[in-house]
Formats: structure tokens, sequence, C-alpha cells
């Protein structure tokens, strides 16, 4: 028979599913066990299945101007209770320190008197908006929803790559993905305790409606999109489909005398919270970019006024910035007295004297970012740069050293993913989504794994031809539910040689309970 | 929270209703018109696509009409909202801007069918029959309204759907009587009417026989029963206006609902006698409602205040 995992070759990075060639890890047992009997033309069909699906479903992304369905891989990403603590805590501690950190900035600016940032981080940062200044948000809360970006490195710790607390997008895919996988593959469920994920609109919605303006019985949210051609369209009326409430254009909305209203079939309606999905430039032509189409003139008035709230608020992009990311690792023992969690990727800030030069020497064995990129653009990896590439950015960073950071190469962690008929290890990283209703810092559990589909391609974003993988996280216990192999529990992490008999084992525990 | 509804997404809705239905009526229409002139032997191709060309309210080119031209026109033609594949593409593009109010099986509908269209497209143009890809439409828009049906509130978003049904039902409805009555010489004999109107098998029912009389005219324009007539999409539309709540003298209900009581007392020798008149009005009926519909419920994109209103 035909093995998927024949040819399956680790490459020089930590590999999730595999310890060593043939061992696999034990939260993935269950998985490999029934991936692995079958045939291939048999996954490919399960594929296209899936693919045919989110077509008539709609689920799709804009790649090169084409909808293309939206690509998930068949094999899940998994972690266990142990990892998902670890990581649930550490994405919303840091959550809790950049929300400090915003309302420090956008108020008494302890941090820059004490020197734990300096003044030209804030002063200079295209995304620090005067007309966020003194606005006090209901609850306190700026960052209502956040998407932090973790990759594994090769010693297998999780590390944080960045930050995303103005317009995070991607949950919609969380809540496809499982949607799609329960389908395709229900037999797995049934014997894994994987955390559900379709709880995160309702605690969005509760999180929106706590942000509302004081002394409001009943808050009306809306959520803001650009419209039916913007990329994530999908994701807000997804969004606004599962809170059950209206999904809005700029000119749905009307602002009067600093409040807002939405035109409807029986006249003009309040809007109290406003989940905007586009960005700050344009939200408002009146205090933006003036050519805008897509906001809504006057919502940002109406926002100072403290008549409405705007989720996320304005100006958040000073915190997620990727200068700032460097700092964030002092922030959270500045202001919340702890240990960070989550380590950075290691950083380097030409801004800084005396990095400049180290960053220049060794261009060639660093991977150069713009501050301000999105979507992976602008992305230089030194090793695999040519000369001309690596000149141009040498002679880029010398000019601007604001506007770039470096950090030291990670190998991203690598996935089995179906390329072809065959199992390969392939890059993936996670974007884990918190909410916060200004008590409590929530994670979804799981989050969105992007895998790039090309080999050794270390940029997973989708604009970018990346797919992406369910993200399953177990729950505590099934471990020791499980019936007990003759001869006694095996060890959380034992190692598994699977030769011809363990892999018949395995196969006729997965058969058994289909 | 759902007691309201924003403008545009009651336009859009308004809009998919009626271009499911127009996709739905222009198939059946296609569909009996092919079926005829294969049975039969003296088929005059051209002047039949003449007169689909005229039903449809398209341009006929000048020179020699054929069925695959027709099809072509009016069913492929994805850039026109006259033809099958436009009005679909259309009913999808209202739909997905409409996405959470329409339930998601019903946006599944429409977005499944536009990419299932290709393939029968293809088919129909390799096995020179259309009749895979006209079944498909048909069933896709049962299936369309049969979700609304179950899966909607009653609800003024349901509404909208239901009259923009209406309308169209009672235009695509006077459209085939218009040619029978217009233009004897060309037009399709009275059983291809009933079939076009998906009709045939309720007229059998209580009429007991093949149409063959102006007897049509009358089961299509006054049936109370059958939801196809123009008396029953009317009655249908009015009780939707008047859901949506609005004062006495509301301006997209009074023409139509004067119409309606007009056809609820007319008999038959009046009908017969001023046939081409009342299709006339019927025609103008829906269209004078449409857009105070138009202006009452969609007024967004209002004057521009902001600019006095500064920061």
């Amino acid at each position: 028979m035909a093995d998927i995992f024949d040819a399956y070759a680790l490459a020089d990075a930590w590999d999730e599913m595999f310890e060593r060639p043939g061992e696999v890890r034990a939260a993935y047992e269950p998985v490999l066990a029934a991936l692995q009997p079958i045939e291939p033309a048999e996954l490919r069909f399960r594929a296209d299945q899936m693919a045919r699906a989110f077509t008539d479903r709609g689920v799709t992304y804009a790649f090169a101007g084409e909808e293309r369905p939206w690509p998930l891989d068949l094999v899940p990403r998994i972690l266990d209770a142990l990892e998902w603590d670890l990581i649930q805590r550490g994405v919303a501690q840091r959550v809790r320190a950049l929300e400090a950190y915003l309302a420090d900035a956008y108020g008494p600016c302890r941090a820059f008197e004490d020197g734990v940032v300096p003044w030209r981080l804030l002063l200079n940062s295209p995304h620090f908006h005067r007309a966020a200044h003194g606005v006090e948000p209901p609850g306190g809360v700026r960052i209502h929803v956040a998407g932090i970006d973790l990759v594994r490195d090769e010693a297998g710790d999780f590390r944080v790559l960045e930050d995303n607390v103005r317009v995070p997008s991607g949950v919609s895919y969380v809540i496809e993905n499982r949607r799609a996988m329960t389908r395709v593959f229900p037999s797995l469920f049934a014997e894994q305790h994987v955390v559900p994920v379709d709880g995160y609109a309702q605690r969005l919605l509760a999180a929106l409606r706590a942000a509302a303006p004081g002394g409001i019985g009943d808050p009306r949210v809306v959520v803001l999109t650009p419209g039916p051609n913007n990329a994530a369209y999908f994701e807000h009326a997804l969004l606004a489909r599962l809170m059950g409430v209206q999904l809005v254009e700029g000119h749905d909305l009307v602002c009067r005398s600093n409040r807002v209203w939405m035109r409807t079939t029986r006249g003009e309606m309040p809007v109290h919270v406003v989940y905007r999905r586009l960005d700050d430039d344009f939200l408002d032509p009146l205090h933006f970019r003036p050519d805008s189409v897509i906001g809504c003139p006057g919502v940002m008035s109406a926002a100072m006024a403290g008549n409405v709230t705007l989720a996320n608020a304005v100006g958040n992009g000073i915190a997620d910035d990727k200068l700032l990311y460097t700092y964030v690792p002092d922030l959270i023992r500045y202001y919340l007295s702890e240990e960070p969690i989550l380590p950075n990727v290691e950083s380097f800030r030409p801004d800084e004297p005396g990095q400049l030069e180290a960053v220049l020497d060794q261009i060639d064995r660093l991977v150069i970012k713009p501050v301000d990129g999105a979507g992976g653009q602008g992305i230089v990896i030194g090793p695999k740069a040519d000369r001309e590439t690596l000149e141009r950015t040498r002679e880029a960073v010398a000019a601007d050293p604001r506007g770039w950071i470096a950090q030291r190469p990670v190998a991203l962690s690598t996935s089995p993913t179906l390329a072809g008929e065959r199992m390969a290890p392939r890059h993936i990283d996670l974007r884990p989504f918190a909410v916060n209703d200004g008590s409590d810092v929530w994670v979804l559990p799981g989050g969105l794994t992007r895998v790039a589909l090309q080999e050794g391609n270390l940029i997973v974003n989708s604009s970018q031809g990346g797919g992406s993988k369910d993200t399953w996280v177990l729950a505590e216990g099934p471990a020791e539910q499980r019936p007990e192999e003759p001869g006694g529990p095996l060890p959380q992490k034992a190692p598994r040689q699977l030769g011809p008999d363990g892999t018949r084992a395995v196969v006729q525990e997965g058969a058994q309970q289909q | 929270m759902n007691d309201v509804i924003l403008s545009r997404i009651a336009e859009a809705l308004t809009w998919t209703g009626r271009y499911v239905e127009r996709a739905d009526a222009t198939g059946r229409i296609l569909d009996a018109y092919l079926h005829r002139l294969l049975e039969d032997p003296w088929r005059d191709e051209d002047a039949a696509c003449r007169s689909l060309y005229a039903i449809l309210g398209v341009d006929a080119p000048d020179r020699h009409c054929d069925m695959q031209q027709v099809l072509d026109r009016l069913a492929f033609d994805a850039r026109s909202t006259g033809s099958i594949e436009g009005a679909l593409g259309a009913a999808r593009l209202n739909a997905r801007s409409a996405r959470e109010a329409v339930s998601s099986e019903m946006w599944e509908c429409l977005n499944s069918t536009w990419h299932a269209l290709a393939d029968q497209r293809t088919a129909a143009r390799r096995t020179g029959g259309p009749y895979a890809y006209l079944e498909l439409v048909r069933r896709r828009a049962a299936l369309f309204f049969g979700l609304a049906d179950s899966t909607m509130s009653r609800d003024d978003s349901w509404r909208f759907v239901v009259l923009g049904r209406s309308l169209e039902r009672v235009d695509m409805t006077v459209r085939l009587l218009s040619v029978r009555v217009l233009d004897a010489a060309h037009a399709p004999d009275w059983p291809t009417l009933l079939s076009a109107s998906g009709a045939d098998e309720a007229y059998a029912r209580v009429y007991g026989g093949f149409g063959d009389s102006p007897r049509v005219a009358e089961f299509l324009l006054l049936d109370r029963d059958f939801p196809r007539s123009a008396l029953h999409a009317l009655t249908t539309a009015e009780e939707c206006l008047s859901a949506l709540g609005r004062p006495r003298q509301d301006p997209a209900r009074r023409p139509i609902g004067a119409l309606r009581t007009h056809l609820e007392y007319l008999d038959s020798e009046a009908l017969e006698a001023g046939l081409p008149a009342l299709l006339r009005d019927l025609q103008q009926a829906c269209m004078a409602s449409a857009e105070a519909v138009a202006e009452k419920f969609f007024p967004y994109q209002g004057p521009v205040e902001w600019a006095q209103e500064g920061a």
C-alpha cells in the first residue's frame, strides 16, 4: 500500500508531527493513524471536495485578482493543553501591556518620561493621531480585538513575530476551517477532545456591547466594511451574521450633531458601537484621507465626543509598529511588573546608536523588515537574497534607520502538508485572536495556522499564496482517558517507533472507533 | 435588532428577488419555445426567435435569427441583466452585498448556481441542447425561493425579497401575453404560452383540457390560486407593501392596489375587449410602484450634509 508519509524528509526545523524520522509526537498519534492508511487519490478527492465546498459557500480570498477557494490543508495543527496554556497566557499578557502602552501614549506618557521607550518612537510614528489624544475610551479599552503572530523556533519555543492591534483579520477562517474539517474527517473529532471555536462571535459581541458609551441601555453595534470588493469582505459578513448585527458600508451611516445614525427603511436609527474593518486612514474623510469614499464623514468627531465607540480605537497603529515590537518585553516589565511569557524573536534596531553598523555588517545573515509593511511585503531575507537586493536594502536602511528592523532568521517549525499526492514538511506560523471586554482578555482556543505552500518558503501570508490549517487545542485530560496500552500507559512524550506492528496496532485502534 | 433593515440592504434584497424570478421566467420561456420549435415540422425559426426577442424587450438583430443566437443573447450573456446568466450574476452580487441579511443557505444556493452555470453552458454548447442548463436554472430558482420561505423570518427582509419577485412576475407574465395580443402572426400559440408560464398543468386541472382560446389569457391574468397569475402576484405584492407599514395614500401600493381591485371584478368579455389596454396598464402600474418603493425605502444617497458640519 502506498504511504503518503513515505517520502517525508524532515527539514532543518522543529517538526510539529515528528520528533525524529518515524517518531511521532504523542498529540499527533491519532491523526497520523487516521491519515496514514488513506490512499493518495482519496486524500486528493477529499481536498478537492473541500475546495469545491469553499467555492460554493463563497469562502474565498483574492489572489492575483482572482477569487480562489480558501486553501485549507487536510492535516491539522495540534497544540496540547500545556502548550496552549502558555500561548494563551502569553498572548493575554501582551495585549494587556499594549493596552497600557496605548493608554499611556495617548495620556500621561510616563514610559517616555521614564526612558523606557524613546520619545521619537511616538512622535515619528505615522500612526500617531492627534485626534485620538485625550479620547478616553469606555472601559479603557482600545484593543478590542488583537491578533498576535507567533512562530515556533528550532528549539520548539514559541516566539512572538508581530502584534496586530489595528484591524487584525483571519478569524473567520478559523471558524470555517473547523467547520470544513469536521465534515471531511468527522471520526477524528469523535476520538479527540478538541476545544471548540464557535464561541468567538458571542465573546466579540459581548465585548463590543461592553464598549458602548455609558448610559445606553441597549447599545446598537454595527460592523463597518469597505464593501464586497474588499479581500476580507467574507469575514466582515460572517461576523455580522454570527453576531446578528448590521453590516454597514460608509454611506449607510450618517453623522449629525456628533452622533452616528444608520439609514434604514424605517428611518434613521442611532448607532453606538462601530466595529470598523477599515484602516484609520479611510475611516473619516474629515479627519484623515479626504479622498476616502468608503468612510463615514464625521464618525471620528462623534467618537471624540464620546457618543460612539470605534473598535478598535483610532491610533492603535503606534502599538503594532514593528519598531515598538522590540520594546514590548520592556513594556511588559514596566507596566505589569511581570516577566514576558512569550519571548520576541531576537531583533536589532538600526535606529539606535551603534546598531545600524552592526546590522549593515551582517545584513546577509538577518531578516530585514520595513516597520510599516503588511502582509509580508518588503521583507528581505538576508541569507536568501541576491547581492543586488542586499545592496539596495543596505542603502535603504542606511538612509532611513527608523523605517526598518532586523531580526535573526528563525527556521519556522514545519508541519506535514499535502503537496501533490505526498506529505511534505512546510513552514507554519500561528495567529491566535484575543478579545478584550475591559475586564478580561479572552483568547480564542487555537487561532489561524498559516502554511507556506512552497517548499522552503518562510512567508506564510495568504496574499503571498499561502495556505492554512485547522488548529486544534486539545482539552486537558484526554491523554489519561485513553485506554491503557498493554504494559502500562505511555509517558506523555515517549518516542514511539512506527514499525509495521506499531502501525497496524494504531490503525486498528482508529478503525474500531469509526 | 432585526426589526430594522438598512435601506441599501432592502434594495439589494428586492433586486435579488427580481433577478432570480427573471432568470426563472426567462428560462421557462426559452424552454417552451425550444420545445415548440423542435416539435413543429413547419417551424419558422426566424419568426419564433423574433417573437422571443420581443417578449423579453430585446432589439432583434437585422440578420437572420436562429436559436443559437437567441441562447447566446438571452441565456448566456453575462453582461446583460436581461439574460439568465446576467440576471443570476446580478442576483448573486446583490445577495453578496446583503450577506448578513439573506440566510447562508440562500447565498450558497445563488453562489453555487453561479459556479455551476459555466459547466452546463459548455455542455449546452457541445450537445446543442440547453435543456440541462435551463432545468438547472429552474430548479435553483425554486430552491432559492424555497430557502427564502423556510429560512428567513417573516420580517421586512423577507417582504422585500417577495416584493421584488412579485413585481417581476407580473412583468414577465404581461410580457408573454403582450406578444400574443399585439402581434398574433408571429406569436406563440396558447399552449406554448401556458407552458412558458409553468401553468399548463394547473390550467388543465381548472379547465379540463389544453389551452386553445383566450381563456388562457383569463387564466394567466385573473386566476386567484395560480401563483404566477397577474392577480395572484399583484395581491402578494400588495400584501408585502401593506405589511411594510405605510400610510393610506401609499404611492407604492396605490397603483397596484387599484389594478388588483379592477382585476378582481373583471368579467371575461370585458377582459377580451380591453386586453391590450389592460396589459399596458399592468406594466405601468408595476413600474410606478417599483419607482415609489425605491423613492421611499432606498433614499440612502441622501443629501451631503457633512460639508457644512466640519470637524
